[in-house]
Order: structure tokens, then sequence, then C-alpha cells
């Protein structure tokens, strides 16, 4: 067990170390965005994860709004009570 | 006033979120990145709006912090909230891009660690504000407000150190079949924002009168 | 002037306070080699990078620790709402607690770094300067925010665990720097020059923390 966690570790930093400057010499960042007519070769299929993205900002979006709908609506509620329960005896 | 804004706001960024897929499909694919580029177009304006909450929060803690009006503390915890929300679209949908785009899921550099850290900090707002006790308002104004100062680094990290990120340019550079559908995404994506923050400071403001009334009932 | 003085005024009280009992001294040195030591197990074979991470990890940590020790002092004490009490800006309070801390800390990092040094084969020798340099910037980084949070949350519930919480999100920045500079410095074939670009970043923090705590200081300490 703990040869596992040491050798993570320690291919954790090799790659930091490793990686990074490969990563950055390699490759420029891009300033531009070009249009393409075409799509060129596929190895790892976009379309699971264009689709999940998407998927997730309505979920996310949907949940919260109905979320905050419900809060919304049970407070509203609970303050009308409340303030029912007020009413009468204020004076 | 409010019954019509916020009902129009939240219509309006309906139809506008509706007819966005059709836009963005529209859009050409681009030459480098195909078609995982299209996150881009949900991806981008989910952090703007983060990052402006994060400001919205930060002056409004700021105003709280110096003249303890009690509307500037809820629209400071409303827009800490949404910068939790939005920001999670930003983690999200991100690495889904990256994993095509570059390979992996995450990378440890500039913007996206600054990215992953303000999210962390208005996060820990939130719990702050949960957990804290009373004086929590006051001690959340403090983050709020070293939240915002951090924002500007996340801007301005891509540009200074040399990653993978596209650079900031992107957004202002765009040719007009994709710069259509990507500012048609941010309005409908700030136009939503709008109605949601005003609902959620309704609801803050629905939730404190609740306490000063069983206050007074106690009494 | 007479702000600075006051300010002055506080560190000192801190130091011989912590001179006469050395508590937290003793204490927070010894945790942080403690923690070195768990890293030390955790990295069996240590690369180049480890020891700069271990260090600065070992610094964030004992800070933290030594923050809420400083503070649970002050709180038992009643003597931070006397200090806040006394007619000295408040600002100063902050600046006498903030360089007592700095002070504290460095004086652990003093035994520590040459432990982290020793254990993970650092090159200390070769810009210890520049190396001292960056822990003192990076130390005021920490502790800038770190005084601030600690102070307002004394009073507040659930607090030791709340410091942490909202000091290393906050801090995140510093630590980056803090610890790409150490690597630069250590590295097999040092870069100075990105060191000390790291440092100016690290200053550049520093500069922006401060002034926003000491400008927040005041209206947060506020009951």
């Amino acid at each position: 067990m703990s040869g596992w966690i040491r050798r993570a570790g320690s291919a954790l930093v090799a790659a930091a170390m490793i990686g990074l400057p490969i990563v950055l010499s390699a490759q420029q960042p891009q300033s531009e965005f070009v249009p393409a007519d075409t799509l060129p070769q596929e190895v790892l299929p976009a379309t699971p994860l264009v689709f999940a993205a998407y998927a997730f900002v309505w979920l996310a979006l949907v949940v919260y709004v109905f979320a905050l709908w419900r809060r919304l609506g049970r407070v509203e509620r609970e303050l009308a009570d409340v303030r029912a329960k007020l009413g009468p005896a204020r004076s | 006033m409010q019954r019509v804004v916020v009902p129009a706001l939240l219509v309006v960024a309906a139809v506008m979120f509706m007819w966005a897929p059709y836009r963005i499909d529209a859009a050409p694919y681009e030459s480098t990145m195909g078609l995982v580029q299209k996150i881009f177009y949900f991806h981008v304006p989910s952090a703007m709006t983060a990052m402006l909450s994060a400001f919205v929060c930060g002056f409004a803690s700021v105003f709280y912090l110096w003249r303890r009006n009690p509307k500037a503390d809820h629209v400071a915890l409303a827009a800490a909230e949404l910068v939790v929300v939005f920001g999670l679209i930003v983690l999200v949908t991100g690495p889904l891009w990256a994993r095509k785009a570059w390979g992996v899921w995450w990378q440890w550099e500039a913007r996206l660690t600054i990215t992953l850290v303000m999210w962390m900090i208005f996060v820990a707002y939130l719990l702050l504000r949960r957990f804290g006790g009373p004086g929590s308002e006051v001690m959340a104004a403090a983050v709020g407000i070293f939240g915002m100062a951090l924002v500007p680094f996340v801007y301005w990290s891509v540009n200074v150190w040399r990653t993978l990120h596209p650079t900031t340019d992107v957004a202002r550079t765009l040719p007009p079949e994709m710069a259509g559908p990507f500012w048609w995404s941010v309005f409908a994506f700030l136009v939503f924002y709008a109605g949601l923050l005003l609902v959620r400071v309704r609801l803050e403001r629905a939730r404190a009168a609740l306490d000063d009334a069983y206050v007074l009932l106690e009494e | 002037m007479a702000a600075l003085r006051a300010a002055w005024l506080v560190t000192q009280k801190d130091l011989r306070v912590e001179l006469r009992s050395r508590e937290l001294v003793y204490t927070t040195l010894f945790f942080a080699v403690a923690c070195v030591l768990v890293f030390a197990f955790a990295f069996g074979s240590p690369e180049e990078d480890t020891a700069a991470g271990v260090l600065w990890v070992a610094v964030m940590f004992s800070g933290t620790v030594a923050l809420g020790r400083t503070f649970e002092r002050e709180r038992q004490g009643e003597t931070l709402r006397a200090l806040l009490l006394s007619p000295v800006e408040r600002g100063a309070v902050y600046l006498g607690k903030l360089l007592a801390l700095v002070a504290l800390m460095s004086g652990v990092q003093l035994v520590l770094v040459p432990v982290v040094a020793l254990l993970f084969h650092a090159p200390l020798g070769r810009a210890p300067a520049l190396l001292a340099a960056l822990l003192v910037a990076g130390t005021l980084g920490f502790a800038a925010v770190g005084t601030l949070f600690s102070a307002m949350l004394s009073r507040a519930r659930s607090r030791d665990i709340l410091l942490p919480m909202l000091l290393y999100p906050m801090t995140v920045p510093v630590v980056i720097a803090g610890v790409e500079g150490t690597v630069a410095l250590f590295a097999r074939e040092p870069n100075l020059a990105m060191a000390e670009t790291w440092l100016a970043m690290l200053v550049f923090f520093d500069a922006v923390f401060l002034t926003l705590a000491l400008w927040t200081f005041g209206a947060v300490m506020e009951e």
C-alpha cells in the first residue's frame, strides 16, 4: 500500500517537472479561432463530451432554479403564516 | 416592479437559451479542435458570469462592511451562491473540453488553478455564512472582498504566463460566424444571471423578514 | 508615526510574552518538523521538487497552528478587546500582531529550512539571500491574510476549522509563487532569474493583501 503511494507521489512530482516544460514548449497558446468547413479525422469521439457538457449546463441551471423556487415558496408561506399570527395581536 | 422584471428576465433568458443550440449548431467547426470546441459557447459565458458575480459579491461586501446595510449583505450572499453555481459549470465543462483538446482532464496551469481556487473561496464564503455563527455576515464580507481581489489574477494570469489555455484574445478575434452565437450565449447567460440574482436576493430578504417576524412573535 | 510606534509596541508585547514561555516557538517548530517527517515517509525516494514542496507545506501548516494559538492566547486573556479599545488605530494593532507572527514563523524557519535541506538533499548554499527573500515574502503574505482572518474568527463558532478553510484557498497564490521560486532555486540547473520573477510576484501579492487587510481590519473587528 505504501509503495503504491510513494510511486504515485513520485510520479506526480516527476510528471509536473517533466511534463510542464514539454507542454509549454510544444504548444503555443491559441489567440484566434479559425473556422473550418469539414471535420478532420477523430480519434477520441467528441460527441459524448459535447453532449455531456451541454447536458450538465442545462441540468445545473434547471436544478438550481427549481431549488430556488421551492425555497422561496417555503419561506414566503412561512412568512405569511407568522405575519397572520402577528396580525390580530399587533396593536 | 419586481413582479414584472424578474419573470421578464427569466423568460427572455429561457427563449435565448432555447434558440442558442440552433445558432451554435450553425456555427462552423474550429479547424484544430473540431466539434469539441463547441463547448466554448457555454463554457466562456459561464466563466464571464462567474467572474461578474464575484465582483458583485465583492462590491456588495465592501458596501456592507462599511455601511452595514442588510440589503448589501443579501446581494453579497446571493452573488456568492451564483459564483459557486456558474463556477461549477465552468469547472465541469472545461475538463470535458480539455479531455479532447489537450488529452488530459486537468492541468495545473495558471488559469485553471486560479479558477478552482476562486471557486473554493466562494464555497468557503457560503460555509462561513452557514456555520460561522453570529457575526458571520461581517466576516464573510471580508472573504468576499478578498475573493474579488483574486479575480483580476484569474483574467491576467493566462496572458502573463505561457499556458495551454487559449488566451483572452480569442473572444475578441472571433470570426463573425462564431461571434454571433458566442455573444448571443453571453447575453443569454447575463440576462439569466440578472434574473437569478434578483430572485435569490428576494429569497434572502424574505428570510430576513421571517427572522424579524419570529422575533416580534416572541415578544 | 504614532500608529507605527503603537504597532511596534504590540509586536514587542507579543515577542516578550513569547520569549518568556517559548511555548509557541517550541510547539510550532516541533509540529513543522513532524510534518516534514510525515512527508519524508510519504515520498520515500525524494525527487528534485520534493524539498521545495515539503518546506512550504510545513511553513503553511505550522503557520496556521501558530496563528490559532496566538489568538487563542488573546482570547483567553480577553486582551484582544482591550487592544481594540485602546486609543490606537486599529491598523496598528493588526500590524503589530502581523510582525510578531512573521518574527515567530521566521524563527521557526531558521531551524526548519536546514532540516528540510538535510532530509531532502536541497542545495541550501546556492543562493541563500534569494531563498531567504522568498521565505520572508511568502511568510509575510501568508501572515497578512492569516492575521486578519484569525482575528476576526476569534469570536466565531468553529473557529479552529474555519481558519484553515478560509486561509488555504486564499493563500494558494502565495504557495504557488513560493514553491515555484524555491524549485527554480533548488533545481539541478538553477534558474535564478525565474526565482527572482516569482519573488517579484510574491512581493506584488504581499502589497495587495497587506493593503486590503489593513483597510478592512478596523471595519471587520467592529462589534
